[in-house]
């Protein structure tokens, strides 16, 4: 197994469950479970443990591998400098391990088939990808200056799909140059890459690679910063080099470029880091500059921000597995709670995945009233209705 | 016990049975500012206290061990820890206030001042039942709840290095640095890296004021203290650069569990031997010996207890998990560091069992018999962590 020469290196000093503050647990799956197996150095010494046959691949075993949501708080604080930035490659090629025999929990194995199948985790045709546009005029991609890759969220989802839509209006608005690829898309693969399916992600990562270079892609744009940190980071292990960013890094450009004509109303809005876009990209300020550039809002930090941010349990592709499954201790209703007690009247978003999780958690949490979830596209909109954007002459 | 991290396996059911996970059981129930205390429930870790005073109530801090933050504060207590503020304030078990305990049988018993008043300020002027529950290692009852002391977090802080190369020189050196009374932490340590200060013993003296001015007199007073050695030339601050310094006041140290990978093996065993500070150079000695006998690292120190009252001396020992030459040479170690500990008129500090064993076997026979005694009585069908203080 790959890395498997670092599993018996760690002490278990638990740096890697906490945020920096060491205020709370900030491990989903140790923070919702609270055993030491489910924690970061728990895991490293299972797979150790199987690796040296004392324990079997059992379908347990496969739990606590697959309710890590590779949130990156483990590499972002482990004290360990020789090792830390393995930890979650290692817990992916075990996970791996655990493909390759077979030993998944059933989810695992649903979402994996499905993507398979039909190129997406929601086992609906290809050809639906670009239904959310209907109606707005976007037009296909030929050569524009952006590919907006909207990934499956956004194409499938109904929470996702008005992020995408939101997304979609402001750049029309704005003239930027972008288009869409359509049933041409396929999964960006980070999330079946991160649950060690290697083989099915190349294949993702190939045909998507193709469909870009046929097209005449340089410049993307994605919706989710699963998709970013993939095409970023390991697309050109496969060849394809493309300059890509996460949405609001564009936003925080094209809003440079203006200034908004009059005050609006206040508004408070706490900001929910992405961890692809935070901790694995480590870009904390360009959804800040987004915020910042909107009068009115008022932005209330969670005690956990940035580096230190609570993931919302969707990543590892837990959104669809649902391996570290619900209840009161999970990452999402926790980090709900949270936000709603920096007074926020809004949890900004930049994740479709992020976004379908707190939608539901606010739910569950009763918490309609006080605090509603939005990305950093639907509040830029909301507040273009109600002023307007002098845009600079070039 | 701790979070899941005692490293010398107190709760392993040595005769099988349940570990009570006190986990969840983690709120910070009250801080008395006024009073200076704070009652938390017994799953509460050090990082969550730091950061719930850090943010709720700046200007307090508890005295926070080199554990890693997400040990338990209750943990550390009934262990008679110590930590960074040991020098001010003594073993981390002398700042308890009071406690509530689930007896063997069920019952729920406060011990402090809380068993008659509302307020935990405590242990004082009852009978000291709180030595029914510290130092048993979880054989006489489950603690739920804390009070433990607070002091003040002041905005300034310090740090200062005294070295000397002679051993025989270090109780003198801690003695008068500690009697100056403005330390918060004392740790004296013997550094093996980098190697032109192998064999030089280092004083550690951290401390902190409100105002400059306070810092200035606090940083004269340490120094005058041990003006002697400096005149003499056997001895003498070390010049810290900014970054060192700043890495010598953070709370808890991380540099100290990132020894734990020393061997590139993940692991990592200490005797903490609690002894009187006049022992120094035999305890320093001991180490060397042991390491050269034994054929392992030993990285020593000591944390100083009161104001010199009494010393933390730990031997560290790092192994590679994957070899188990490596452990095997780590344990013999061990056991000859409790044996040598012990024989020099130290006490591993929370021993492990075959540790307490050694303990036992030195002890006066009538103590052991009256904690038998007392054990039968909180305990009569001997539920509670079977195994540990037994002779055999």
């Amino acid at each position: 197994m790959e890395h498997a020469e670092i599993l018996h290196r760690c002490f278990r000093c638990g740096y890697c469950k906490l945020p920096g503050s060491f205020q709370d647990l900030n491990c989903p799956p140790y923070l919702k479970y609270r055993f030491e197996s489910y924690a970061p150095g728990g895991r490293m010494w299972l797979l150790r443990a199987w690796l040296d046959e004392e324990i079997e691949a059992s379908p347990r075993l496969g739990e606590i591998l697959f309710s890590c949501t590779a949130c990156g708080n483990c590499v972002e604080h482990c004290v360990f400098p020789a090792f830390k930035a393995d930890l979650l490659d290692a817990f992916t090629a075990g996970r791996g391990e655990l493909v390759e025999r077979g030993v998944v929990p059933d989810s695992v194995g649903r979402y994996l088939r499905a993507v398979h199948s039909h190129g997406n985790p929601y086992n609906l045709p290809e050809a639906d990808r670009a239904r959310w546009a209907d109606g707005l005029g976007v037009e296909r991609y030929s050569g524009q200056e952006y590919l907006f890759y909207v990934g499956c969220p956004g194409s499938y989802d109904e929470r996702g799909q008005r992020m995408a839509r939101a997304l979609a209006r402001l750049l029309l608005d704005w003239g930027v140059s972008f288009g869409i690829l359509g049933e041409g898309e396929r999964c960006d693969g980070n999330e079946v890459r991160v649950l060690g399916e290697t083989g099915l992600f190349e294949q993702l990562a190939r045909e998507n690679i193709e469909r870009f270079e046929a097209e005449g892609v340089r410049r993307i744009v994605t919706l989710s910063p699963h998709a970013f940190h993939a095409i970023k980071n390991e697309y050109p292990g496969f060849g394809g080099t493309f300059e890509v960013c996460h949405y609001p890094q564009l936003l925080a450009g094209q809003l440079e470029k203006g200034e908004f004509r009059r005050g609006d109303g206040p508004l408070r809005v706490t900001f929910h880091d992405p961890c692809y876009l935070g901790r694995h990209n480590q870009d904390y300020l360009s959804p800040r500059s987004v915020l910042a550039a909107l009068p009115g809002v008022e932005l209330l930090e969670m005690d956990r921000a940035m580096a230190d941010a609570l993931c919302c349990g969707g990543g590892g592709g837990n959104l669809f597995t649902d391996v570290l499954g619900g209840g009161a201790e999970s990452a999402s209703r926790v980090r709900v709670r949270e936000a709603a007690e920096t007074g926020a009247q809004v949890l900004a978003v930049a994740c479709p995945k992020c976004a379908r999780m707190f939608d539901d958690a606010i739910k569950t949490e009763g918490l309609e009233d006080s605090l509603q979830v939005l990305d950093l596209a639907e509040i830029v909109q909301a507040r273009l209705a109600e002023a307007s954007l002098v845009r600079s002459e070039p | 016990m701790g979070g899941g991290l005692v490293l010398s396996g107190l709760t392993r059911p040595l005769r099988g049975g349940l570990v009570i996970d006190m986990k969840r059981m983690n709120r910070i129930l009250e801080v008395d500012e006024i009073g200076r205390s704070v009652l938390v429930e017994a799953g509460a870790s050090q990082g969550m206290l730091q950061a719930h005073l850090k943010k709720h109530h700046p200007g307090f801090k508890h005295s926070i061990p080199d554990a890693p933050p997400i040990a338990t504060i209750a943990g550390n207590v009934l262990i008679h820890g110590s930590g960074h503020l040991s020098a001010a304030g003594g073993f981390h078990s002398d700042m308890l206030n009071g406690m509530e305990v689930v007896l063997p049988t069920g019952e729920i018993a406060k011990v402090g001042s809380c068993a008659t008043s509302p307020y935990w300020f405590s242990r004082a002027p009852l009978p000291d039942l709180a030595g029914l529950f510290i130092g048993w290692h979880g054989t006489t009852g489950i603690a739920t709840k804390l009070a433990i002391k607070l002091y003040p977090d002041r905005p300034l802080g310090d740090v200062g290095i005294f070295v000397v190369e002679d051993p025989e020189l270090v109780p003198g050196v801690i003695h008068r640095l500690a009697g100056v009374a403005v330390a918060e932490d004392i740790l004296a340590f013997m550094a093996n890296a980098p190697a032109w200060l192998r064999g030089f013993q280092l004083v550690n003296v951290k401390y902190a004021a409100e105002t400059d001015k306070e810092l200035r007199l606090k940083r004269d007073l340490l120094r005058e203290s041990v003006r002697c050695y400096i005149d003499e030339k056997v001895g003498g601050f070390m010049p810290l650069p900014p970054a060192m310094k700043q890495r010598f006041l953070e709370e808890p140290q991380t540099t100290l569990a990132v020894f734990a990978d020393a061997r590139e093996g993940g692991g990592f065993e200490y005797v903490g031997a609690i002894m009187p500070i006049e022992l120094f150079p035999d305890a320093y000695r001991t180490g060397l010996e042991i390491a050269e006998r034994q054929g392992v690292e030993c990285a020593t120190g000591a944390r100083i207890v009161g104001l010199g009252h009494c010393m933390m001396f730990f031997y560290g020992y790092a192994f590679n998990r994957a070899d188990p030459a490596d452990v095997k040479l780590a344990q013999d170690a061990l056991e000859a560091t409790n044996a040598a500990v012990l024989e020099m008129g130290g006490i591993p500090w929370k021993a492990e069992a075959p540790a307490q064993k050694q303990i036992i076997a030195k002890m006066d026979p009538t103590t052991f018999a009256l904690m038998k005694r007392l054990r039968e009585v909180l305990d009569p069908k001997g539920i509670m962590n079977p195994g540990n203080w037994e002779a055999e």
